[in-house]
C-alpha cells in the first residue's frame, strides 16, 4: 500500500506546497504535460502524489480516499461537519493566509459590532419585511459563528464570486468572505466588523481519520512527519 | 419485529391513545413549502432542515416539524375547538451530533381552544403524563409566559424591552444585552462616535444598498435615546434572575410567584395563569408535588413556545434526547394566521426514545 498525498493541482497554492516540501527535503514534481494531472514523490518511499481542487480535497480526506492531504483550514471547517472527527490537523504550513471576515457597508457608521449587526436585522427585517441578507459561500462557518454569537434575523444567499459586488447590486446588505489585504473590500465601500475574523485560514497538512491505515503506511507517516519536523 | 417495525407500532399505539382522547387525525405533506418555515425561524432551521427544490413549488423542506403545518390546516378551515393527532417522520440534520438520527417518528397531539387556556395546558400535559406514565420518566415544567410579561413590565424603554423580548431564546444574548441595559457591562465599542453631531457628515463613502440615509439615522437616534436611558433598576434585574433561577416543585412555586408578583405587578396576570393550571393539573390528577418547575425551561428551544411547557426525560439515560415536548403557541397561531389568532398547546412524542426508555404504559 502506498499512502496517498492529495495537493492542490494549480496555482501559487500548488506552487507554494511544493516549495514547503521541498524545503523539508521532499521533492514532488508534477509528471507528463502540463494538463495531465499526475506528480510523482522523491526523497522519501512508500508516498502517493494525487493532484486535486483544493475544494474537493475536504471532501476526499474524510471519505478516507486520500490518506493526506494539504488545503486551507476554512475549507475543512466549511465543507466538513463535525470535522475533528473526520481529519487531523497535522501541521498549519504557513502560507495562503486568509481571513473570514464580516463586513457591512462603510456608510453604516452605526455599525461596529457583532451587536449593532444584530440590532440592525431586527430593525431591517421591520423595515423591509424580509431578512438583512448576507452574501457568502461560506455557509456553514457564518451560520455557527452567528449562532453562538446571538445574531438573529438574517439570511444567508450563496455568492461564488464577486461577494463584494453584491451589497452595491442590492442583492445582499452584508458581505462574509475570504480577505488577505482587505483592498478588494475597501474598493467596495465595505468595512469589517470589529471582533476578529470568522476564522484565520491557512494552508494546512491535514491527515484522514478515516482513510485505511496500513501497519506499513503508519511506517511511512512516522518517516514523512519525522522529515518534516512535526511532532506528535 | 425488527426496530422499524417495532417503532411504527409503537406509534400506531400512540395515536391510537390520542385519538381516544377526541382528537382527529391529520395529514400533513413531508414535503413543505420553505418560505414559511424560514420565515419564522431563519438560517437556524435552515441549519436543521433538509431544503430541496421543487421546480414548481420552488424551495421545499422535508417536514422538519407537524406543528406548523398543523397550524396552517387548522386555520385554513378548522372548526373549533378542535384536537388533532398525527403520526409521522419529521427530518433533522445533526450537524453536531452524528449519533443522532436525522429521521425519526413523532406523535403528536394539539388543542385549539380559546375557552380555558389553563385547563387546555393541564389537558394536554395531563394525556401526556398518562401515556407516559409506566415510563419512569422525569417531567418537567416551565412557563415563558411569566419571563415575557416580566420583562414587559421593566422600568425602562419600549426598545429595551422589544430587543430583550427578541433574545428571550438565545440565553447568552440576552444575558449580555441585560448586563448592558442594567449598567453593569460597558457600552459596545463605537458607541461614543456616535452621541454627538452628525456622524454621517465625515462620510469619505458612497451609501450603498437597501439600508438608506433614514434607516441609519433612525438608529443613531434610537442608540442615542438609549445612551441617555437610566439603568434598569437593580432590584428589578434581581427579580428576573431570580425568575429564570427558580427550580421549585410547582405546588411550592405558586406561592413563591405571588410573593415576586408583589415587588413585579407586571407579572401578575402570567401568574394567575400559573396557578390556575396547577389547581386545573391537580384536578386531573397530576401529582404537582413532585412535579418540577424551572423557571428558564424552554429558552432554549425553537422560539414559537410562549407559555407553558414541558418535557419528558429518561432519566436513567442523559444521552437520549427528552421523549416528549410541548407547550403553549399561541403567538405561533398569530403569525401564522395573518390576523386571525387562536390559543394553542400540543406536544409530540418520539416513539423510539419511549421504547429505548424501556417504556411500555
Amino acid at each position: 500500500m502506498t499512502v496517498k498525498l492529495g495537493v492542490p493541482s494549480k496555482g501559487r497554492l500548488m506552487e507554494k506546497t511544493f516549495d514547503w516540501f521541498a524545503d523539508r527535503g521532499v521533492t514532488l514534481t508534477r509528471t507528463g504535460s502540463d494538463r495531465e494531472y499526475a506528480g510523482a514523490v522523491h526523497g522519501i518511499d512508500g508516498i502517493e502524489l494525487v493532484l486535486l481542487s483544493a475544494g474537493e480535497i475536504p471532501r476526499e480526506l474524510a471519505a478516507g480516499r486520500i490518506h493526506l492531504g494539504v488545503t486551507g483550514s476554512d475549507l475543512v471547517r466549511e465543507k466538513l461537519g463535525l470535522w475533528e472527527e473526520k481529519v487531523g490537523e497535522l501541521t498549519p504550513m504557513g502560507f495562503g493566509h486568509a481571513d473570514l471576515v464580516i463586513a457591512v457597508p462603510k456608510a453604516w457608521v452605526d455599525v461596529t459590532t457583532l451587536d449593532d449587526l444584530d440590532a440592525v436585522a431586527a430593525a431591517f427585517r421591520r423595515h423591509h419585511g424580509f431578512r438583512l441578507r448576507i452574501a457568502t459561500k461560506y455557509h456553514r462557518l457564518i451560520r455557527d459563528y452567528l449562532r453562538d454569537h446571538g445574531v438573529a434575523d438574517y439570511q444567508l444567499v450563496d455568492s461564488q464570486g464577486a461577494t463584494e459586488g453584491t451589497v452595491k447590486n442590492e442583492t445582499a446588505e452584508a458581505i462574509a468572505d475570504i480577505t488577505s489585504t482587505g483592498e478588494t473590500l475597501r474598493a467596495n465601500h465595505l468595512k469589517i466588523l470589529s471582533g476578529g475574523p470568522v476564522h484565520r485560514s491557512q494552508a494546512t497538512l491535514f491527515k484522514s481519520r478515516k482513510a485505511d491505515w496500513t501497519k506499513e503506511d503508519r511506517y511511512t507517516l512516522a518517516a514523512l512527519k519525522d522529515r518534516l519536523g512535526i511532532e506528535d | 419485529m425488527t426496530e422499524t417495525a417495532a417503532i411504527r407500532a409503537e406509534a400506531a399505539r400512540l395515536l391510537a391513545l390520542f385519538e381516544g382522547q377526541g382528537a382527529q387525525v391529520a395529514e400533513t405533506s413531508v414535503l413543505q413549502p420553505a418560505e414559511t418555515l424560514l420565515d419564522l425561524y431563519g438560517e437556524d432551521i435552515r441549519a436543521r432542515a433538509y431544503v430541496t427544490t421543487d421546480p414548481h413549488m420552488g424551495e421545499a423542506m422535508l417536514r422538519p416539524d407537524f406543528t406548523v403545518p398543523v397550524v396552517q390546516m387548522h386555520m385554513a378551515d378548522g372548526a373549533e375547538p378542535a384536537r388533532y393527532t398525527y403520526a409521522g417522520e419529521v427530518f433533522r440534520k445533526q450537524e453536531d451530533d452524528a449519533r443522532r438520527a436525522p429521521e425519526y417518528m413523532q406523535v403528536g397531539y394539539e388543542v385549539f381552544d380559546r375557552s380555558d387556556p389553563a385547563a387546555s395546558d393541564a389537558e394536554v400535559f395531563a394525556v401526556f403524563s398518562d401515556i407516559l406514565g409506566g415510563a419512569g420518566l422525569r417531567a418537567a415544567t416551565g412557563d415563558l409566559g411569566i419571563l415575557l410579561a416580566a420583562v414587559r413590565g421593566l422600568t425602562t424603554t419600549e426598545r429595551r424591552k422589544a430587543a430583550l423580548l427578541r433574545h428571550l431564546w438565545r440565553p447568552r444574548r440576552f444575558r449580555a444585552l441585560l448586563d448592558r441595559f442594567s449598567g453593569r457591562a460597558p457600552q459596545p465599542e463605537g458607541r461614543a462616535a456616535l452621541a454627538t453631531g452628525d456622524p454621517l457628515a465625515d462620510l469619505d463613502a458612497p451609501i450603498i444598498g437597501l439600508r438608506g440615509r433614514a434607516e441609519i439615522e433612525e438608529r443613531i437616534e434610537a442608540l442615542r435615546e438609549d445612551m441617555a436611558a437610566p439603568p434598569i433598576p437593580e432590584p428589578e434585574v434581581a427579580l428576573l434572575n431570580d425568575l429564570m433561577s427558580l427550580r421549585e416543585t410547582v405546588s411550592n412555586v405558586c406561592e413563591h410567584l405571588r410573593d415576586l408578583a408583589v415587588d413585579l405587578p407586571a407579572i401578575g396576570d402570567a401568574v394567575d395563569r400559573f396557578c390556575a393550571r396547577a389547581s386545573a393539573l391537580a384536578a386531573h390528577g397530576v401529582d404537582i408535588d413532585a412535579l418540577d418547575f424551572e423557571g428558564s425551561f424552554g429558552r432554549t428551544t425553537l422560539e414559537y413556545y410562549d407559555g407553558f411547557v414541558f418535557g419528558f426525560y429518561a432519566a436513567a439515560r442523559p444521552d437520549l434526547p427528552p421523549v416528549a415536548t410541548g407547550g403553549r403557541y399561541d403567538a405561533l397561531t398569530r403569525v401564522l394566521g395573518r390576523g386571525s389568532e387562536i390559543p394553542a398547546v400540543g406536544g409530540v412524542i418520539r416513539p423510539e426514545l419511549l421504547l429505548a426508555a424501556g417504556g411500555k404504559a
